[in-house]
């Protein structure tokens, strides 16, 4: 095995780890869309810094705060509506960033800005990716008894002396960082895959948030493994190859009996 | 009077615009027990978020003896979400505050109490959505008396109760008052109302409040209830039921 496949192997192990155990709270808090829509709508922030030779992961945390605020402006028109406002606002930005991928200067190719390249992982990404494990795995365990108490039962959790409200704002912070780093490595288009499959291949099979949080991260982190290695042996794309393997694992999750 | 538990006068409340509730005044002493009744829309859920501090007065004053516990209808808890009845005894210790570390043992040892106190120290590990409607209720009221709170909030915590869960919770109400506890308790049974103490009628505004041989009488619950009271014996002080219009609008159960 060649030292870009372990880079990329580390970089989808670190950023996997993290994403798949997030992924019980995107999905618990119906937060799927959102996450879709975050992640195609930084498509632009991705480009220009690929077109200013900045490093990708500024570029995509930049695009996740426009294209977050975009989103929020879109979805308060009352004519339009909330679902119908994302769907427009997502659509230019990815049309957005298409237009100037496509453009004769830009260097970075439109394909890997898409579906990734953890084949093309660098020690800046493998050091955010290292940062999002630890510190978000940190604020995840600090934050573990509010977000519980708020998924279940937010006007209870509210008289428990919480505020529901900015518990739901650290979450979407997470996802948000999440995004930015995860990106690199399976592009705008695949990263869902990572956030979404884990959990929905554990959530039937484990009982308490704590363990579908442990059970998706070593999902995706043994997806990830799979993924580069199939690539490798197949000679397909790696980020497409990972997220291909994470459904597939959804899919198995899903199809199995349920834990009794 | 005792040492005063809740406090209103001349409050008013609303959504941002105008007042959805008003002229309400009434007081609660320590180890009294208040059923609070009213239509849909009446105002009830609007007076628990006043106590609860979560809506500020657009009028008047409240004041509560420290941060009440709140028992919510079962109905707006998540029961596909994967807890058990001993975690969400649990949650309680989060009034304690130190959110961030996990519980410690005198933490789960509350917890522990507080589900056998409502008869359900045998289901602490069943997930709270395979407990049936009033197991339910009671692992929301176990959650609440972890609180330790001098005053409870409980939002018709004995709507669709089974017989055993309803006597149960009961004799909770009974212990909780002997402790010096005040309990508002809202409620669409006017006739378990006799059982309170107090009777707070409400109905956008403070229809009437005091004992319930002062309250409960014909003419209050027509101004309190309008068209959905039905009065089942006329020659009876108050033999009433109502029938509840349910209305899905934004301001449901307000």
């Amino acid at each position: 095995m060649s030292g870009i496949e372990l880079r990329a192997m580390l970089e989808v192990v670190l950023a996997g780890g993290f994403c798949g155990a997030l992924g019980f709270w995107v999905l618990s808090e119906r937060l799927a869309y959102g996450a879709e829509s975050l992640s195609h709508g930084l498509l632009p922030g991705l480009v220009l810094a690929g077109l200013a030779g900045a490093p990708l992961l500024v570029g995509a945390a930049g695009g996740a705060v426009a294209a977050a605020a975009l989103i929020a402006l879109a979805v308060r028109d009352p004519r339009a509506g909330p679902d119908t406002g994302t769907a427009v606002a997502v659509t230019g930005l990815v049309g957005l960033g298409s237009l100037l991928a496509l453009a004769p200067d830009a260097p970075q190719r439109l394909e890997e800005l898409l579906f990734g390249d953890p084949l093309g992982a660098t020690d800046t990404d493998l050091v955010a990716a290292a940062v999002l494990l630890a510190a978000g795995g940190a604020a995840l365990a600090s934050l573990h008894r509010p977000l519980v108490a708020t998924s279940f039962d937010a006007a209870g959790a509210g008289a428990l002396g919480l505020r529901p409200a900015l518990v739901r704002l650290a979450l979407l912070a997470m996802l948000a960082a999440a995004i930015a780093v995860a990106v690199q490595g399976l592009g705008a288009l695949l990263v869902l895959a990572v956030l979404v499959a884990p959990p929905v291949a554990v959530r039937r099979h484990v009982r308490t948030p704590a363990a579908t949080m442990l059970a998706g991260a070593v999902v995706a982190a043994l997806a990830g493994v799979l993924g580069i290695q199939l690539s490798s042996l197949a000679g397909t794309a790696a980020g497409a190859s990972v997220a291909l393997v994470l459904c597939a694992a959804a899919a198995a999750g899903a199809a199995l009996p349920a834990r009794a | 009077m005792s040492e005063r538990a809740v406090f209103a006068q001349d409050l008013a409340v609303g959504y941002g615009g105008p007042p959805v509730l008003r002229e309400v005044s009434f007081a609660v002493a320590a180890g009294q027990t208040v059923c609070v009744l009213g239509p849909n829309g009446g105002g009830k859920t609007t007076l628990f978020r006043a106590l609860l501090g979560e809506l500020e007065p657009a009028d008047g004053t409240v004041s509560v003896s420290g941060r009440p516990a709140y028992v919510a209808q079962t109905e707006r808890t998540r029961l596909d979400f994967p807890v058990s009845a001993f975690d969400v005894a649990l949650m309680g210790t989060l009034a304690r505050g130190r959110w961030w570390l996990p519980p410690r043992p005198d933490d789960r040892a509350a917890a522990r109490r507080a589900l056998g106190r409502v008869g359900l120290a045998d289901q602490a590990e069943v997930p709270f959505g395979e407990l049936s409607g009033g197991q339910r209720q009671r692992a929301l009221l176990a959650r609440a008396l972890v609180q330790d709170a001098r005053v409870l909030l409980l939002d018709e915590p004995l709507s669709g109760v089974d017989p055993a869960s309803a006597g149960l919770i009961d004799s909770v109400f009974a212990d909780l008052r002997g402790e010096g506890r005040a309990l508002l308790v809202s409620s669409h049974d006017v006739e378990s109302a006799r059982g309170f103490d107090l009777v707070l009628c409400l109905h956008r505004r403070q229809v009437a409040f005091g004992p319930p041989g002062e309250v409960l009488h014909r003419a209050t619950l027509e101004a309190t209830y309008g068209r959905e009271l039905i009065v089942l014996d006329e020659a009876g002080p108050a033999r009433a039921v109502t029938v509840q219009h349910h209305e899905h609008g934004p301001h449901e159960e307000r």
